[in-house]
């Protein structure tokens, strides 16, 4: 392994999407621009007299080639929106590269609630009869299961980790990325954040709050390290700053930690003006009420995507992330940097600063 | 010198990494002094499910741990304690344990430690109980709000921090049975590269209907316990539960405080077999590569390592591709090396396994004696390797523990006398 070096620069070299908006970034960040709040459904279930509101993801408008691999037949949702966000972030070029052994590719996938839909339908086969309880399903409820049809999808052998977080540990997600990179454990690295809609999750979003909209799809960012010879020509922006995690305890509350992140971010009142703020959002009293005390003297310009597409758990901050990228790559409103808000539901608030400028 | 907050230093050389402190608890018992001794004799420690109804199953024991009614003493609320988990009290007991063997001190517990904790289930249980209410009583809403909250397995990890005033960086890592060698592993690598100063890392895992019903679906569970890893008429596996953390350090961080350091983290790999979600490739290709990474960075020969824990579940295609995979990572040296499972004697712990088996390995690199695997009647013709199948002293420097698990997750770390 090489030595360690402070002059590589952590370079975002690709973003996917899948989305309440469609099946790609450029549709989310349209999405988000058109600062139109997309329908929802209401999802109903026999027996239960409350509905829930959701955002799925729409059929995709053209047939994906990924989607016939074997490992897709018969997987659940959340592998096709891990698939192809992580698919588009990569690009051809390089899944041809990590196929034919010539890119280390780093995968890192971060859930809140992962593989529901099929852990639902076990447990309720389970509860009829566990002994007729299907073996095809089982498998597919295991965590690290989508992110195992990615490798597999791409031929990609390297190492894989699966993380459980709030909706903040897709930050988390970039760090160890960065760690990787910076400890040449692998030459690019795909970081995404997904999750998918099931009324089992979604009565249990209702439970904390009624106005919530629950949606699903992936969100991914594509990273690789300045001085790699494998490195993009033209990357998309890059990772300047991750402020620590700062965990919710007994001694720091939800609050204080938001603040904390907050001060520990590396940006003066002079510079907000061509900064972008990508918060969380939703739209949602109860929820948004530190997300909106923490950045209430916001001076720069700010988008909220949650409050447009909903609320996908661990997908969130991804989505933010993949907004944040694209729009400094194409000049917003000439920004040169942008802050991505994490502050998560239950375990930690955590911010990133994008940056124009590599 | 601590970096904190996950900051690289420039010029920095690679650091060495020591376990200062172990926690152990499985079906064998709870504490590395009540365990050493079955786990030196190889004794099986399986009992009937209590935990839940077993009684439509194939199946009906497992290593199902017996807790002590008390929880060690802890910074606890008394209404975290009220709702405490069973994931929760495992992690609870090992930590206590491991921080304890350590010496850290409060100050030490102050300072940015990096938590990492791998599960496949997290506490599932509490997942069930809120999708069965949720079931079969869709509109009553009592308590599940709680249920929810405790599922997640963030929940764990912040019981774990309350309890004992940590604070840091937190990672969990959810690599099915792979998950607990792979958060040592990535504990360990946080150290090296200096990272973080000092990391708490292990894997837990507690019982589960749907994970149970899940492997009897499947068809893995032996029906005819004990489970025989390696023999030629295995049929499956059994579960088990538990949990075990290691308190890590790096050299310098130990050597300036004076601490007791048992071992040295030297070496560890992962790669993922592509072959099946559930199978791995039958040559062991996957298992191969993790082992030969490990030892890599370990510095290390084949022909250095006396002893190898391995995965070993009793499953007939586990036990076929790991075989192959040491036999071609060992080479002419095959059958010097010595091969136990010892989830023979406590079922396979899923996302606790890696950590478990770690601390295992560890406790024979400190006594110097190779726990057996005391259920083969007739080994696997795959098995040209040393298998142990009884107790033995032996003379051991370095010892490699396996991990693998669905979705081809593969973990491999390699642990040597510290010198």
């Amino acid at each position: 392994m090489s030595s360690l070096s402070t002059k590589q620069q952590i370079l975002i070299s690709g973003v996917g999407a899948v989305s309440p908006a469609g099946w790609s970034a450029d549709e989310l960040v349209t999405a988000t621009l058109a600062n139109k709040i997309l329908p929802h459904q209401e999802l109903t279930r026999e027996g239960c007299e409350h509905s829930c509101k959701i955002r799925r993801v729409p059929k995709p408008q053209q047939k994906q080639s990924f989607a016939r691999h074997p490992r897709l037949r018969r997987a659940s949702a959340i592998s096709r929106y891990v698939a192809a966000a992580g698919l588009e972030a990569l690009g051809d070029t390089r899944a041809t590269a990590v196929t034919e052994e010539k890119l280390r590719l780093g995968i890192i996938v971060v859930f809140a609630t992962g593989c529901v839909t099929y852990t639902r339908r076990f447990f309720e086969e389970m509860l009829d009869d566990p002994s007729l309880a299907s073996p095809i399903l089982f498998p597919e409820t295991v965590f690290n299961a989508p992110a195992s049809h990615l490798s597999a999808i791409l031929g990609s052998t390297g190492t894989s980790y699966t993380l459980l977080a709030d909706s903040a540990g897709f930050l988390s997600g970039l760090q160890l990325a960065r760690d990787w990179l910076l400890t040449d454990q692998c030459d690019g690295c795909l970081v995404i954040g997904a999750e998918e809609t099931d009324w089992l999750i979604s009565e249990a979003v209702h439970l904390f709050s009624r106005e919530a909209i629950l949606a699903e799809g992936a969100g991914a960012l594509y990273l690789e390290k300045s001085e790699s010879p494998a490195s993009s020509t033209s990357p998309k922006a890059q990772l300047c700053q991750l402020t620590p995690p700062l965990l919710y305890t007994n001694r720091q509350d939800k609050k204080s930690a938001a603040a904390k992140m907050r001060d520990l971010l590396e940006i003066n009142p002079s510079q907000e003006k061509q900064t972008l703020l990508v918060d969380g959002l939703q739209g949602v009293r109860a929820s948004d009420q530190i997300e909106a005390g923490t950045w209430q003297d916001w001076q720069g310009r700010r988008l909220s995507p949650r409050r447009l597409v909903g609320d996908a758990l661990g997908a969130s901050v991804a989505w933010q992330c993949v907004n944040a990228v694209t729009l400094l790559d194409n000049s917003y409103h000439d920004c040169c940097s942008a802050i991505v808000s994490g502050i998560g539901l239950n375990q930690q608030s955590q911010a990133a600063i994008f940056s124009s400028h590599y | 010198m601590p970096t904190g907050n996950g900051q690289l230093h420039r010029n920095q050389s690679y650091n060495r990494v020591v376990i200062s402190g172990a926690g152990i608890v499985t079906s064998m018992g709870l504490g590395w002094e009540n365990s050493t001794d079955g786990f030196r004799a190889g004794t099986q420690a399986f009992r009937d499910i209590t935990l839940f109804d077993t009684s439509r199953q194939r199946v009906h024991q497992a290593g199902q741990v017996m807790l002590p009614d008390h929880l060690p003493s802890t910074r606890l609320k008394k209404r975290q304690l009220a709702r405490i988990d069973r994931a929760s009290q495992l992690l609870i007991h090992v930590t206590a344990e491991a921080l304890k063997q350590s010496s850290w001190s409060a100050d030490d517990l102050g300072e940015d430690i990096a938590i990492s904790l791998g599960s496949s289930a997290g506490a599932m249980f509490c997942g069930e109980k809120f999708t069965q209410s949720a079931i079969e009583q869709p509109n009553h809403r009592v308590g599940q709000a709680s249920r929810i909250h405790l599922y997640q397995t963030q929940h764990q990890a912040r019981t774990l921090e309350d309890a004992f005033g940590i604070q840091g960086l937190v990672n969990i890592i959810s690599n099915a049975c792979a998950s607990g060698a792979n958060a040592i592993g990535h504990a360990f690598r946080l150290l090296k590269y200096g990272l973080h100063q000092k990391a708490i890392a292990g894997g837990y895992d507690a019982l589960s209907q749907l994970v149970f019903a899940g492997f009897d679906s499947l068809q893995a569970l032996t029906t005819t316990l004990p489970p025989r890893p390696f023999d030629a008429n295995r049929d499956g596996l059994a579960l088990g539960e538990g949990a075990a953390v290691l308190v890590l350090e790096t050299l310098d961080s130990a050597r300036q405080r004076n601490a007791d350091i048992l071992a040295e983290i030297c070496g560890y790999g992962t790669a993922t077999d592509i072959h099946h979600l559930a199978q791995p490739h039958p040559e062991g290709d996957a298992a191969l590569s993790s082992m030969k990474s490990a030892c890599h960075e370990a510095q290390l020969n084949p022909q250095d390592i006396q002893y190898i824990n391995s995965h070993g579940t009793g499953t007939p295609k586990n036990d076929i591709a790991e075989g192959r995979a040491i036999q071609r990572w060992a080479g002419a040296h095959c059958n010097q090396v010595c091969v136990s499972s010892t989830k023979a004697s406590i079922g396979h712990l899923l996302g606790g396994a890696g950590a478990v088996e770690t601390v295992i390995s560890l406790m024979a690199l400190q006594g110097q004696w190779l726990p057996p695997t005391t259920t083969i009647h007739t080994p696997d013709p795959v098995c040209t390797f040393d298998l142990v199948r009884e107790s033995r002293d032996a003379r051991l420097d370095a010892v490699l523990s396996n991990s693998f698990g669905f979705g081809g997750a593969n973990a491999t770390l390699i642990l040597k006398k510290f010198a």
